[in-house]
């Protein structure tokens, strides 16, 4: 359906006109020139697109804009908060937890939104919810391990 | 200094502007192929330049995937020129500024690629010591650098930047190889491991990949696939996607593309174009593909041979004979191909996802009929490569787009066509037929590989009867006849052919270990004489804790070990068989491995454990499944690749050896991964798997057969 769409992208207000089925991937990576969300497989079974709308982690690839009217929008551009690194972008790079980075954005993502609402998870929980992430480089171990220490550090919501 | 001759064919001072430039002359260095081509250089063009401001900015035609070499060549270049990291700036894969080269592959960047780049900064720190001797009014050997400044030892306060001594000084200087490389006693920068220069972009969401590039009134391509490889159209109807506002239609005979400024457009416009095919019989599918590589796999070529066959068989107290399986496996690298080409002034300039941007550049002129020249290739970051991005389809294709249309065009594959248009590790059968002594020494050993090519079928250990042989490999010669034993297109997957061979090669040493009565290591070591694998093998041991045992010991322990691009590597494995499901869980492993000279140790080790976890696919999983030319896995809910869960613990450590040159290090470690998970099943179950990938149902398999024969009198 063609309207306007009203959400909250990485703090600001975004108005945007058109067909209201479309993908919100496309729209972050075409309308909006947002590339940091990546495709990856389009079916929601890699995790690459993963973004955070309302808190919590959804595949941008199968996110149609309907679905986030409204709504707040975090992507991996608006992770980063005044110039200062997210605590789990700063853990990725000093446990090496990415290699081509391709993966990085959505891992991250998923991670920050875990984190919201498990304030001390364990290491099983944590391999347990990125399960859904797939990492071809195989960081998969650095991974959990920059999450474990954001987790131990910070021991509470983000 | 001599001005180097033969750089006219492009003005190179315009595009780098003033400074010192350091050009590679043409005989210059050792750089050649394995076969003892040239590989290093093939034309003049500048590897390094240092400007006025004291920044250095390093030309190479490698590209980064992944694998760290953004960072490693940095670091080569800053410790020869004596600058520090920071000075430093990359530029990578561009074919218009770049020095050639053939593709990022091999494990060749630090081995092959690196003794260029040293040389090249050595002989550019040997120039500006030169010019800093006249500057200084002092000898060259009273001068020192530190930070890319020149002092004199006796008297720091006479000194010089090389910012200063570049300053429009516009000198050219071909490198003759013999400025001294840097002792690595001496690193202040190799042999660290310093922040990877990628890093923030790449936790950020700011990496630029090919698909990211934008230009103004760029379309969206949707290509029309066949629905399998050797399929032909014979009916097409695009009235209906025409009717679509904004979509843009090319039809040519080999290319049916939709285009719009909105890629969800432009595939749900090809969703409405029609198209009907007709489709040859399946002459193959994944069950009898193995049959059929034996029967047509063509003339055997000899890889080794020494020693009397037949009298060493006679010779054996036991002998074995076995079958080694594997079948196709993707790239299945998260980002798929992807290009945006833009044709301006007869021009072409074209961002793709490459491993080989000189060969693509080549192969795109050609396409478009213009003068290589005249095309430029820039390669952004790569979301992973693994040898699949070479063939590089996706930039012809958009390049051929952007010709027709007049406007820049992207082509990015969707998940389903990654898949269909890969170019598949080959599936590949191996017989080995061996025998031992009765002091356990292998007394002798045939070889023979279908399919997988024999890099790692060569024997290292010490076998005076032997011989190997190969057939039916077109992967990497593309000219071989038999290059359609395979029914859609193979090509390079991150140590072609070495993980098959050394699945086969260390499984049939491991059930010689066992029906020997030695421990695994033990095994080996009595029949290995090569100094550093000895040395790697009982490095990895005691990384993980090994105590001997004889397989099957019920722990589920497993060792394998190969040398692969120059590096010795050796792997253990502890894992547990689940009996009810077949499920294999891997607890933990520790690699060893000797690559010479380590330019980053972390980054290093960090592709021993990707080669590794990678490497957990093709061994538990990763089959494609095909019928004739029709690929049936299409996207990761039915073709598995390594999750979270899978990830066992994973030690690595690097024994040290700087006295030989640096080494492979992005494909040795994942050699190992098929066979220390087979050698673990074994010592878990006493069942041996012959196959890969090791599937729960072949499992359960494996110890049903297994029981059956301990039953048997």
């Amino acid at each position: 359906m063609n309207t306007t769409i009203r959400f909250v992208l990485n703090g600001r207000p975004v108005s945007l006109e058109g067909d209201d089925e479309r993908m919100l991937l496309w729209v972050l990576r075409t309308d909006l020139e947002l590339t940091g969300t990546k495709y990856g497989c389009g079916e929601g079974l890699c995790g690459a697109c993963t973004v955070m709308v309302a808190g919590k982690a959804v595949h941008a690839c199968t996110t149609a804009l309907k679905a986030i009217a409204g709504k707040e929008v975090i992507t991996i551009e608006g992770l980063a908060r005044d110039g200062k690194l997210h605590p789990l972008q700063q853990a990725f790079i000093d446990h090496g937890a990415f290699q081509c980075g391709y993966c990085t954005s959505g891992m991250l993502m998923d991670a920050a939104a875990f984190l919201r609402e498990h304030s001390k998870p364990t290491r099983e929980e944590i391999i347990r919810h990125m399960e859904r992430n797939l990492c071809r480089c195989g960081t998969q171990q650095r991974v959990v391990e920059a999450i474990e220490s954001v987790a131990a550090r910070i021991g509470g919501p983000s | 200094m001599s001005a180097a001759s033969g750089i006219s064919r492009r003005s190179l001072f315009k595009a780098v502007g003033g400074g010192i430039v350091i050009f590679m002359g043409l005989d210059s260095l050792p750089g050649r192929a394995q076969d003892g081509r040239r590989i290093y250089p093939e034309d003049f063009n500048a590897y390094l330049v240092i400007g006025a401001n004291g920044r250095v900015t390093v030309f190479s035609g490698k590209i980064e995937m992944g694998q760290g070499v953004l960072t490693s060549q940095a670091q080569m270049a800053a410790e020869e020129l004596g600058v520090g990291l920071a000075s430093i700036d990359m530029v990578l894969g561009d074919t218009d500024k770049c020095p050639w080269d053939m593709g990022t592959f091999g494990s060749l960047t630090t081995r092959m690629f690196g003794p260029a780049l040293r040389a090249a900064a050595a002989q550019a720190r040997k120039v500006l010591l030169t010019l800093a001797a006249g500057e200084l009014k002092a000898g060259l050997a009273e001068l020192v650098v530190h930070d890319g400044v020149v002092s004199v030892v006796t008297d720091p306060a006479r000194k010089v930047s090389y910012g200063e001594l570049s300053r429009g000084a516009r000198i050219t200087q071909v490198v003759d190889g013999k400025a001294v490389l840097r002792a690595a006693s001496d690193f202040r920068v190799m042999g660290l491991s310093p922040q990877r220069l990628d890093a923030v972009e790449k936790v950020t969401g700011a990496a630029k990949f090919a698909a990211d590039i934008r230009l103004p009134g760029m379309l969206y391509a949707s290509i029309l696939r066949p629905p399998a490889h050797g399929a032909r159209r014979t009916l097409l109807d695009t009235s209906q996607a025409e009717r679509m506002a904004g979509i843009t239609l090319m039809s040519q005979p080999d290319l049916v593309a939709v285009l719009h400024s909105d890629p969800q457009l432009a595939a749900l416009a090809l969703a409405r174009v029609k198209a009907q095919w007709s489709q040859p019989a399946a002459a193959v599918d994944t069950q009898s593909i193995f049959a059929h590589l034996v029967s047509n796999a063509g003339e055997a070529k000899s890889v080794a041979s020494r020693g009397d066959s037949a009298g060493a068989q006679l010779r054996a107290s036991q002998r074995f004979e076995s079958r080694y399986a594997k079948g196709y496996v993707a790239h299945a690298a998260i980002e798929p191909h992807a290009a945006l080409a833009h044709i301006e002034n007869a021009r072409a300039t074209i961002w793709a996802s490459t491993q080989t941007p000189f060969p693509t550049r080549d192969r795109v002129a050609k396409a478009l009929q213009m003068d290589a020249g005249h095309v430029r290739v820039i390669t952004p970051f790569l979301g992973g490569g693994f040898g699949g991005k070479s063939a590089d389809a996706q930039a012809v294709e958009a390049a051929r787009l952007a010709q027709l249309t007049g406007k820049p065009v992207q082509v990015a594959w969707s998940r389903s066509e990654e898949f269909f248009n890969d170019t598949f590790d080959p599936a590949a059968v191996v017989h080995i037929t061996s025998g031992i002594d009765r002091e356990g020494r292998i007394s002798f050993w045939d070889y023979m590989v279908y399919g997988a090519g024999e890099r790692g079928a060569d024997a290292f250990y010490d076998i005076a009867d032997l011989r190997i042989r190969s057939a039916g490999r077109s992967a990497l010669d593309p000219t071989s006849a038999s290059a359609s034993l395979h029914p859609f297109a193979i090509g390079a997957w991150r140590a072609p052919g070495a993980n098959m061979n050394v699945f086969a090669v260390e499984s049939q040493i491991d059930l010689m270990a066992s029906a020997a009565g030695l421990d695994p290591l033990a095994f080996r070591l009595k029949n290995l004489t090569d100094a550093r694998m000895r040395r790697v093998l009982q490095a990895a041991a005691d990384a993980f804790g090994y105590q001997p045992a004889v397989a099957p010991s019920g722990r589920g322990i497993g060792l394998a070990c190969s040398i692969d691009a120059g590096t010795c590597v050796a792997t253990l494995a502890e894992l547990r068989v689940d009996p009810a499901s077949g499920k294999i869980k891997v607890l933990r492993m520790a690699c060893a491995q000797d690559m010479g000279l380590v330019v980053n140790p972390l980054g290093a080790r960090m592709q021993m454990e990707g080669g590794l976890t990678m490497g957990l696919g093709y061994t538990l999983s990763e089959e494609l499944r095909f019928r004739g030319g029709d690929i049936l896995d299409r996207n990761f809910d039915s073709y598995q690749i390594p999750r979270f869960s899978w990830v066992p613990r994973i030690t690595t450590l690097l024994v040290r050896n700087d006295e030989l040159a640096p080494q492979g290090g992005g494909e040795p470690a994942i050699t190992t991964t098929g066979a220390v998970i087979a050698n673990a099943v074994f010592d878990a179950t006493g069942a041996r798997l012959y196959q890969l990938p090791m599937t729960p149902a072949r499992v359960l398999r494996a110890i049903a057969e297994k029981k059956l024969q301990s039953r048997t009198p």
